[in-house]
């Protein structure tokens, strides 16, 4: 504990002034999280009830995962449903019906709503309950919206975990400990195998197939995983349980104080967690101690995206020695984000929401040695000579966790190392 | 409403993006929810062009509705005329704004703007991605074109080319070059590379090409209508085909080119004709894509390499009757459709020996074990080639004879490994000898750590969960590593202890 301490006396940024703005923002939308979650539950589909847009959107952030049949989809509204010459929940129920009969592998279907559907009012929640009646216990149905005009980008997993949490199974057992937020699978085993060296029971949400969720009671404790699931972890405690405060397990040092969140719970001794967590710990800060060397002193700007920004931006800082110009986020949580905020180094330039053009100016009037940005913006400002990194490779790429450290802060050496090796 | 896994076509608004971004000095106001900014990274991520595309997005949230989204979409324009200072403006709504009902039209032109600002109306529930461009550049050409001096009866405008267009970059600098050595001379080239100016001048040319017809044709039909300007119709796909289009541009500009037709042709011809070609004889291929690359891929494979086409069809249904009167001469039925599993159903059903289409029909070919070479839009990043690869003219026939060869050559050693396959060192883990060396994943450990090495069988299961690219090479660091570290057994502790030593 004398770790968290130490850290939050070192330096702190909670109380410095936030930058919000108000303009366009260049942001997904949380449809877009299909992308990783259909890979996460495995007999699960996500049915997007939305426009062409909206299968447009998912079909190019998917970009080249192009699968046999994709357990993603989206059942198009047309000029029929909207003039009211077609009965939209008839419409929705005979696309589902097909599709499940297509489909007998598909277990659990999430109606996943959008902009469109939002703004003419179509209630998937009531759509979820009346093909509930027709397809239970085959198949369950629920709910969320993935919209532009309510999510970005990551809470779509957010709203996505949220519905599951809904109707999770309960549980009485005693203290267990539920980590909450869409891991690859071998994240997932890494983290359990040190929790149960610790002697820890725990369980992942989402789980990997439909009939795998956790299950959550009053003794139940959870850990985030990642920082954007504010609804879910809501429910959560709606549903009894107590949530651990940690800073994200990134890098070294965030996976420690993560995992010391639960063992200081869980009773484990000092020497206990010591001896399950210092060689994987020895290995991360190995890994780490040679990427420090080339990305020490090097500057650092964060648009907007995943609302990763802030844990990554502490980990940059802390543990790369970067220099952080701007760390933006399209939503700052102050209360989730209160362990990240008193690591970052006092001073920090911070900004919540967007005005893309703006924050460009600010971007090329700082020339950092590199920029994290989304997809639309990363050409660009390589085209104006700036080394960028996709946001959206921190959502895809396994970087949680001491044993990713390394590969995590390679995401930002790797760019910097081809801009000085090219000459052309 | 229809159930959609993958889309041929974007919405309307991509199209009229496709316009913007291929144009200088215009810039699109776009009433639409964050999360339609995706658009962006079509142009930038897949194209791969250096600047974002000239759109403003108002990304209007929920908290915004039935209050302030009318002024949040003035306030963008306005901010984007000040801080763009575009020659013109276009105003329009995405899916989610029409629902709304703003106006964006009307709203923009409250504010006054010293520059044209031309609505779109674009029915994003009824239509789709091509339909929006073509819309979108004839909306722009009524509203901006002028009637001025005609110049001399060589010169030309050519339409139709966009971004994101299939191969229109090197396309026009091939028809540009045999333009030019007809004495041919080109006026403006649009949308793409045009300011709205240029736009203005457009009439003044004597006659038109229209290359892309799904871009184009509205808007060549408008101006020869209204500004008597005759528009070429052959589509320069193929050597046939080219030779006609330069007839047709050449009597359209008073010119001779049977002079240059007869020097220049390019190889495609000789190639055909070579020995080595007899194989292609009659091979059988499916073909689908845009009508206009579909049909001329079509024509191409029947009469200039002597492929016997089994099926094709397109999913441009604005095109679907030249389709289908191409499809009955060649005695086969067109299949109009934008399901893809409709094409997926129909490639499996006729079992082709090559598949000619988009980058749909690029994974249903994968799938299906079929070659295949792509000649139509929509495409992916590595369809936009660095070097010169035009589809269109003599070097574009060139391209397409290489494009489309070099994947039948596979499906013919694919045929020696079938018949060798119990061969011991000629077996199907190793790739076509010129298409690279990737299938030879399961190359066996060094000799001496198969003695002593053996890997626990949770080490095993871990090592199975990286993924396969990097796999082999995972294993043979970790038994690097546990062989210089005297390690017998393999853990999973010793897999991340090599991960950590080999790191970086
Ligand atoms: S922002 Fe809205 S309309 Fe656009 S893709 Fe996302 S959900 Fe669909």
């Amino acid at each position: 504990m004398n770790i968290i301490a130490k850290n939050i006396k070192a330096a702190g940024c909670e109380t410095a002034p936030v930058l919000r703005e108000r303009g366009q923002r260049e942001v997904f939308c949380g449809l877009t999280s299909i992308v990783w979650l259909h890979r996460k539950i495995q007999d699960a589909f996500f049915l997007v009830v939305g426009s062409r847009t909206c299968a447009h959107l998912v079909q190019s952030a998917a970009g080249v995962m192009i699968f046999a049949e994709p357990r993603f989809a989206t059942a198009i509204i047309d000029e029929r449903d909207l003039a009211g010459l077609a009965d939209i929940d008839d419409e929705l129920d005979r696309v589902v019906n097909r599709l499940l009969e297509r489909r007998p592998e598909i277990k659990m279907l999430f109606l996943v709503g959008s902009c469109p559907s939002e703004v003419i009012k179509l209630d998937l929640k009531r759509a979820a309950s009346r093909l509930n009646r027709e397809h239970l216990p085959n198949v369950r149905v629920l709910n969320y919206s993935g919209s532009g005009i309510e999510t970005t980008f990551t809470q779509g997993e957010d709203a996505c975990l949220a519905s599951l949490a809904e109707d999770l199974p309960r549980t009485t057992a005693k203290a267990n400990l539920l980590i909450a937020g869409a891991l690859p699978d071998a994240v997932e085993d890494q983290f359990s195998r040190m929790f149960k060296d610790m002697g820890i029971d725990c369980s992942f949400l989402p789980g990997r197939r439909s009939n795998a969720m956790p299950a959550v009671g009053a003794n139940t404790v959870f850990l985030m995983a990642q920082p954007f699931l504010g609804d879910t972890a809501r429910i959560l405690k709606e549903h009894g349980a107590t949530a651990l405060l940690a800073p994200f397990p990134f890098g070294a040092e965030g996976t420690t104080l993560w995992l010391k969140a639960a063992a200081h719970h869980f009773g484990v001794s000092d020497a206990v967690f010591e001896k399950v967590t210092a060689a994987p710990r020895q290995r991360a800060e190995l890994a780490l101690a040679k990427h420090r060397a080339s990305l020490s002193g090097k500057s650092i700007f964060f648009f907007p995206d995943s609302q990763l920004e802030l844990p990554l931006a502490r980990f940059a800082a802390r543990e790369l020695n970067m220099q952080l110009v701007e760390v933006g986020t399209p939503y700052l949580h102050t209360q989730h984000m209160a362990q990240e905020l008193a690591l970052l180094p006092a001073g920090t330039m911070l900004s919540e929401g967007q005005d893309v053009d703006k924050q460009l100016d600010r971007c090329r009037a700082a020339r950092p040695d590199i920029t994290v940005c989304g997809l639309g913006l990363a050409n660009p400002l390589e085209a104006e000579g700036l080394t960028t990194k996709w946001s959206i490779e921190f959502v895809f790429s396994p970087i949680h966790g001491y044993e990713q450290a390394g590969d995590l802060a390679g995401l930002f050496a790797r760019p910097i190392a081809r801009a000085e090796r090219l000459s052309v | 409403m229809q159930l959609t896994l993958w889309t041929y076509e974007g919405p309307p608004h991509i199209g009229a993006m496709r316009v913007a971004t291929g144009m200088t000095g215009l810039h699109y106001v776009l009433h639409a929810p964050q999360g339609d900014t995706y658009a962006d990274l079509l142009f930038t991520m897949i194209e791969r062009r250096e600047k974002r595309p000239p759109v403003t997005y108002t990304t209007f949230q929920a908290r915004d509705l039935g209050k302030d989204t009318a002024e949040l979409f003035k306030t963008s324009c306005a901010d984007a005329y000040e801080r763009f200072k575009p020659q013109a403006m276009i105003v329009g709504a995405s899916c989610t704004a029409e629902l709304i009902q703003d106006d964006p039209g009307g709203l923009a032109s409250t504010l006054g703007l010293p520059i044209p600002v031309i609505a779109l109306e674009l029915p994003a529930y009824q239509k789709k991605e091509n339909w929006g461009a073509s819309e979108t550049f004839y909306r722009l050409v009524r509203a901006l074109a002028k009637p001025g001096p005609k110049r001399a009866a060589n010169t030309c405008n050519i339409l139709g080319p966009s971004a994101l267009g299939f191969r229109n970059r090197d396309d026009i600098v091939e028809i540009k070059r045999l333009l030019a050595a007809l004495g041919v001379e080109v006026l403006v080239t649009a949308p793409m590379s045009a300011s709205p100016s240029d736009i203005v001048k457009l009439p003044e040319a004597a006659f038109n090409i229209s290359l892309y017809p799904e871009v184009s044709d509205v808007t060549a039909r408008f101006l020869e209508k209204n500004f008597g300007q005759k528009f070429t119709t052959t589509i320069p796909i193929g050597v046939g085909a080219t030779r006609k289009f330069l007839t047709e541009v050449a009597s359209l500009a008073g010119l001779d080119a049977s002079a240059f037709i007869a020097a220049e042709q390019g190889r495609l011809p000789w190639y055909s004709k070579s020995v080595d070609s007899t194989y292609l004889t009659g091979k059988r291929v499916f073909v689908f894509g845009d009508a206009t690359h579909a049909m001329a891929a079509a024509r191409m494979a029947r009469d200039e390499l002597a492929f016997d086409v089994v099926g094709m069809g397109t999913y441009s249904r604005e095109f679907a009757k030249p389709m289908r009167e191409l499809a009955a001469e060649l005695g086969i039925e067109a299949l109009i459709t934008d399901d893809y599993l409709d094409v997926e159903a129909k490639v499996a059903e006729l079992q082709p020996d090559l598949v000619l289409g988009t980058q749909m029909e690029r994974h249903i070919a994968k799938r299906l074990g079929v070659p295949c070479a792509v000649i139509s839009a929509p495409v992916h990043v590595q369809d936009f080639p660095a070097r010169f690869s035009p589809h269109m003219g003599f070097e574009g026939a060139n391209v397409i004879f290489d494009t489309w060869v070099h994947p039948l050559m596979m499906g013919l050693e694919e045929h020696l490994l079938h018949m060798f396959r119990d061969d011991f060192e000629f077996n199907e883990a190793a790739a076509p000898s010129h298409l690279g060396h990737q299938k030879q994943e399961s190359a066996a450990p060094a000799m001496t750590s198969e003695i002593t090495l053996s890997w626990l069988p949770e080490a095993e299961a871990e090592l199975k969960k990286i993924p396969f690219f990097v796999r082999k090479k995972a294993r043979r660091n970790t038994e690097t590593y546990a062989a210089n570290h005297g390690v017998n057994h393999i853990t999973v502790e010793t897999l991340y202890d090599a991960k950590a030593h080999f790191s970086k």
